[in-house]
C-alpha cells in the first residue's frame, strides 16, 4: 500500500474520514439540473468564510470601549498595515451576506425548496437569517459612529414597547438607562462570539438536514423515484464532487470579482454599504437629521414606520414588524400546492410571487427615504410614502395569509418524470 | 426480551422526570448571576447626579441642550408669539391636558412648564428613542406647512412635537415628550434632575 494511503486507512480506523467525504462530497448525488440560482448557498458559505477570517483580524486592532472604539476603528483604517483593507473586506463581506442570502431565499421560493420533506431545512434556513440579523445589528454598534448609536438606540427601544416588562427589558438589554459603554461591550460579546457560534452550529444543521433529504432542484421534482435498479444512484443525479465543486468554483471566481472590485473602488456603495453618518462619532445628544438602517433591514424598517400608534404605545408596530420576518417560517405550511417548482405552478402562485417580490423591494427602497420625501396626499396631513408602506405591507402580508387558498385552487401543470436540464 | 420485562417503566419515567426537574431548577439557579449580570451597574446607577444651569443669557426664541443622564434636555425660551398659540394647537395634539403621567405634577399645565417662559423637556422622542430635531420657527418657514405652530420633528419616523412637547395626532409617537424634575435655584439658576426642596 502506498504511503498516503496508509495514511488515510490509519485515519478511517479512528474516524470516518473517507465515509464522511464519500457520505458528503463524492457520493453525494445532487440532481444534475441546478441552475444559476444554485449558487447562492455555496457563497453564503463563502462569505460565512470571509467574515469569521477578517474579523478576527480586525479583533485585534480594536477596542470595544466607547471612549476608544471609534477612534480604533480610524486607527485600523490609516494606521495598521493593510487594515483598511481588512476592515473593507469585512463591511463589504456584511452587505454580501444579505445580498446571497436574499436570492438564496429566493431561490426557495421559486423552486419550493422549502416543501416536504424540506421544512426543517428551511426553518433551519431562516434561523440561519434571524441571527445573520442579529449579528449585523450587534456589528454595526461597533464603529461607534452616529448611525451605530442611533440605530442601536432606535431597535433596543423597540424592546421597550412591549407592554409591562418592557422598560426593564430594554434597561437589561442596554445595561444601562442609555445606550453606551456598558452597551458596546456586550453587543462586541455578542458579535464576536456568542451569535457566530451559534451560527455554525446552524449552518451545520442546514447542511446536515439537506443531506439527509437530498437537494431540490428547478424542476422541483424528486430525482430519487428514477433510480438505476443496479446501483441504486438516482438517474438524474451526479456527484456533488467532482460537478459542483468545479461549477461552485466558477460560482466563487465571478463573486471575488464583484466583491474586490466593491472593496477596492465602492467600499461605500453611495452611503449603502457604509452610511456616510457612520464617519461622526456617536454624539447621544443630537440624532442626524435623517436615519434610516442599512439596506437590507430597510424592508422592515418601512413596515415599522407604516403602522400608526395604537392605544397609546407603538407596540402594534413592533409587532408587524416581527411578523413579517417570522411568517416566512410558516410557508411550508401555508403552500397548498401539488408541484414545488415555479415552472409547473399557476398563473396565482406566479402572479402573488411576483407582486410579493415587488412589494419587497419597494418596502426596502421606502426604508432608505426619509417618510415625507412624497409629499403629503392632496390636502390630508398623510405622506404619501406613509400611504405606499402601509398599501405594501398589507401586500406582503397577503401574499402568505392567502397562500392556503390560491395555491389549492391554482390550474398547475404536470411535473415531468425525469429533470429537463 | 428477558432485560424489557424486569425494567419497571413507570418507575423510570418517574425518575427521569424527577431528575430533569432538579437540573431545570439547578440551571435557573446558575443562569441567574449571569443574567442579572448585565443588568445596570452600580457605576452606572450611581451616575445620574443633577446638573445645575444658567439660563440668564439664554434669549426669547432659543433654546439650549444640556445632557444629563446621558441623554439631551432642552430648555428652551418660548417668546410671547409662542405661548399664544399653544392653546391653539391643543385640538391638534394627542393629550393637550398632559393626561399621561410623563411630567412633574407642578408641570401639568397647558404649557407643561414651571415658569410659562421656560420649556424644560427631555430632548428624546417617547417613539424609538431618537432626538427630534429643532423646528421652532412658526408657519411656514419651518418647512412643515403654513399652519406650524413651531415644535419638533424627528427625523427617525417623522413625529411631531409642539413647543411644549405635546405629540400631535396620528403619529408614530404615542405619547408626549418627558418633563423630567427640575426646579429653580434662583431666578436664572435651574436644577435638573431634582424637584424643589420639601415640595
Amino acid at each position: 500500500m502506498s504511503k498516503p494511503a496508509a495514511l488515510i486507512q490509519w485515519i478511517d480506523e479512528r474516524f470516518p474520514l473517507t465515509a464522511n467525504w464519500k457520505a458528503h462530497l463524492s457520493e453525494y448525488y445532487a440532481p444534475k439540473n441546478f441552475n444559476f440560482w444554485y449558487y447562492f448557498g455555496s457563497l453564503a458559505l463563502l462569505v460565512l468564510v470571509i467574515q469569521v477570517l477578517s474579523g478576527i483580524f480586525l479583533t485585534m486592532h480594536y477596542k470595544p470601549d466607547a471612549a476608544l472604539a471609534f477612534g480604533s476603528v480610524e486607527y485600523i483604517m490609516r494606521d495598521v498595515p493593510w487594515g483598511w483593507l481588512v476592515r473593507y473586506i469585512h463591511s463589504t463581506g456584511a452587505s454580501m451576506f444579505f445580498i446571497v442570502v436574499y436570492l438564496h431565499m429566493l431561490r426557495g421560493l421559486l423552486y419550493g425548496s422549502y416543501r416536504k420533506p424540506r421544512e426543517l431545512i428551511w426553518i433551519f434556513g431562516m434561523l440561519i437569517y434571524l441571527c445573520l440579523m442579529a449579528e449585523a445589528f450587534f456589528g454595526y454598534l461597533l464603529p461607534w459612529g452616529q448611525m451605530s448609536y442611533w440605530g442601536a438606540q432606535v431597535i433596543v427601544n423597540l424592546f421597550a414597547a412591549v407592554p409591562f416588562v418592557g422598560e426593564d427589558l430594554s434597561v437589561w438589554i442596554r445595561g444601562d438607562y442609555v445606550v453606551g459603554d456598558a452597551t458596546l461591550n456586550r453587543f462586541f460579546a455578542f458579535h464576536v462570539i456568542a451569535i457566530p457560534l451559534v451560527l455554525i452550529g446552524l449552518v451545520a444543521a442546514h447542511i446536515i438536514a439537506l443531506h439527509e433529504v437530498g437537494s431540490n432542484n428547478p424542476d422541483g421534482i424528486d430525482i430519487k423515484k428514477k433510480k438505476d435498479p443496479k446501483t441504486g444512484i438516482p438517474l438524474d443525479g451526479i456527484p456533488f464532487h467532482p460537478y459542483y465543486t468545479v461549477k461552485d468554483i466558477v460560482g466563487v471566481v465571478v463573486f471575488l470579482m464583484v466583491f474586490t472590485i466593491v472593496v477596492f473602488f465602492m467600499p461605500e456603495v453611495g452611503g449603502y454599504f457604509l452610511e456616510y453618518n457612520n464617519f461622526i462619532p456617536a454624539d447621544p445628544m443630537k440624532t442626524p437629521p435623517h436615519i434610516a438602517p442599512v439596506w437590507y433591514f430597510t424592508p422592515y424598517y418601512a413596515m415599522l414606520r407604516a403602522v400608526p400608534a395604537m392605544f397609546g404605545s407603538q407596540f402594534p408596530g413592533v409587532i408587524v414588524m416581527g411578523a413579517g420576518v417570522v411568517i416566512f417560517f410558516l410557508l411550508p405550511w401555508l403552500d397548498r400546492g401539488k408541484v414545488r417548482s415555479i415552472r409547473y405552478r399557476g398563473p396565482l402562485f406566479r402572479g402573488w410571487l411576483y407582486v410579493f417580490i415587488v412589494s419587497f423591494v419597494i418596502l426596502g427602497w421606502l426604508g432608505v427615504k426619509p417618510t415625507d420625501f412624497l409629499g403629503k396626499v392632496g390636502s390630508t396631513d398623510l405622506e404619501w410614502a406613509t400611504l405606499l408602506a402601509r398599501i405594501f405591507t398589507i401586500v406582503y402580508f397577503l401574499f402568505f395569509l392567502l397562500m392556503p387558498f390560491y395555491t389549492a385552487i391554482d390550474r398547475e401543470q404536470p411535473e415531468p418524470d425525469r429533470v429537463t436540464g | 426480551m428477558a432485560q424489557q420485562s424486569t425494567t419497571d417503566g413507570k418507575k423510570r419515567r418517574f425518575l427521569i422526570a424527577a431528575t430533569g426537574a432538579v437540573g431545570a431548577v439547578g440551571a435557573a439557579f446558575v443562569a441567574t448571576p449571569f443574567l442579572t449580570s448585565m443588568a445596570p451597574s452600580a457605576r452606572a446607577k450611581a451616575a445620574g447626579a443633577p446638573v445645575e444651569v444658567d439660563i440668564s443669557k439664554l434669549e426669547p426664541g432659543m433654546m439650549v441642550t444640556v445632557e444629563w443622564r446621558g441623554r439631551p434636555v432642552w430648555i428652551i425660551h418660548r417668546t410671547k408669539e409662542m405661548l399664544e398659540i399653544l392653546p391653539k394647537a391643543s385640538d391638534k395634539v394627542a393629550d393637550p391636558e398632559s393626561s399621561q403621567p410623563l411630567q412633574p405634577e407642578y408641570a401639568k399645565n397647558t404649557n407643561r412648564s414651571i415658569k410659562p417662559d421656560y420649556m424644560v423637556v427631555v430632548g428624546i422622542c417617547s417613539h424609538l428613542g431618537c432626538s427630534p430635531s429643532e423646528k421652532m420657527k412658526i408657519g411656514p418657514e419651518s418647512g412643515l406647512g403654513d399652519d406650524w405652530p413651531g415644535g419638533f420633528y424627528c427625523p427617525c419616523h417623522g413625529s411631531k412635537f409642539d413647543l411644549a412637547g405635546r405629540v400631535f395626532k396620528g403619529m408614530p409617537a404615542p405619547v408626549n415628550l418627558t418633563v423630567p424634575p427640575h426646579t429653580y435655584v434662583t431666578d436664572t439658576r435651574l436644577l435638573i434632575g431634582e424637584d424643589k426642596k420639601g415640595a
